[in-house]
């Protein structure tokens, strides 16, 4: 149904479990994927699986030069950037109260600071072109909050206003920029739960289940598309009603 | 009128889509040429590239006027 066919699509964070299967669907839909992550190993492994039309842009995002230099790299090597997927993120956490300045700095840079510099990179490309998509991936603890993520959720919460103000500015130069909030999402970060912590949590979603990585990918699949021009400043929140925003 | 200006003009012509005797000396692209914030950020862009030049933020936020633009080209340049 969505066609990508001649776009090309940066991903951040694609060396993880749902940054890979973004790229698995934009790539799908026919864009060129630049996949980017910290890890060079499983981004080569992505390119070779998929083939033609994706290539390896590694890049640590708490190296400000190298977040500088990215957009340049990846316009380089694909021929711009019409479609940024902001997918990075870590998590170092700790209750408030012992949480250090590093603690809360760190995720800061990677997850707001980068994809603010990102975003800004590419935001030249996609006015010229009057064509442009920012997908943004935060997280439904950015709305509800959560114990232990205080730095997490800010910075979260914080592309949720990064984007609607972006949205605002741009959206007359066919750029929309959106986020998706994914819930509970069965990753490697969620494989280390053991089998009482997971049954505690898919008690509190209502689909009684965690999310897979594909069920994201939908998600910035359609706001990628052409399909969803007039969808600007939104935040689609995929989390089997774990939160009902 | 130098080859920088008429270079100029041209852009602002057909970026903001005015007519070529409004862009005089002092018409700033905001108050008189019906620009907005953005459109300045773009004319930015636009004179960049025809020039051959980088012009730095904060260098960008002072050129408000057609003169400015003139102005700043013909010395970075």
């Amino acid at each position: 149904m969505f066609d990508l066919t001649g776009k090309t699509a940066l991903i951040t964070g694609a060396s993880g479990g749902i940054g890979g299967e973004i790229a698995k669907a934009l790539h799908g839909a026919g864009a060129t994927v630049g996949l980017s992550g910290t890890r060079e190993a499983p981004l080569q492994e992505l390119a070779a699986e998929l083939g033609e039309r994706a290539v390896v842009l590694p890049c640590n995002l708490s190296d400000p030069a190298a977040v500088e230099a990215l957009p340049k790299q990846a316009a380089e090597a694909m021929g711009g950037v019409d479609i940024l997927v902001n997918n990075a993120g870590i998590t170092r956490d700790n209750l408030f109260m012992r949480m250090s300045d590093d603690e809360w700095q760190s995720v800061l840079d990677v997850n707001l600071t980068a994809a603010m510099k990102l975003s800004k990179g590419v935001l030249r490309g996609m006015m010229k072109a009057r064509w442009g998509r920012i997908v943004n991936i935060t997280s439904v603890v950015g709305a509800t909050g959560n114990p232990g993520q205080g730095n997490y959720a800010a910075a979260k919460a914080g592309l949720v206003g990064m984007s609607k103000s972006l949205a605002y500015e741009v959206a007359s130069r066919g750029i929309t920029v959106n986020a998706v909030a994914p819930g509970f999402i069965a990753t490697a970060m969620t494989d280390k739960l053991n089998d009482e912590q997971k049954a505690k949590i898919n008690a509190q979603i209502p689909a009684g289940r965690m999310g897979q990585p594909e069920e994201i990918a939908a998600a910035v699949l359609y706001l990628a598309s052409p399909e969803a021009a007039y969808v600007t400043g939104a935040t689609l929140h995929v989390n089997g009603g774990m939160a009902m925003l | 009128m130098s080859d920088v200006a008429d270079r100029v003009k041209k852009i602002v012509v057909e970026h903001l889509g005015v007519e070529e005797d409004k862009v005089t000396e002092n018409a700033s692209f905001i108050d008189d040429l019906g620009a907005d914030s953005l459109d300045t950020v773009e004319l930015v862009m636009a004179f960049e590239e025809e020039f051959g030049i980088e012009i730095p933020d904060d260098a960008a936020e002072t050129i408000q006027t057609f003169g400015d633009a003139v102005k700043f080209i013909t010395e970075a340049s």
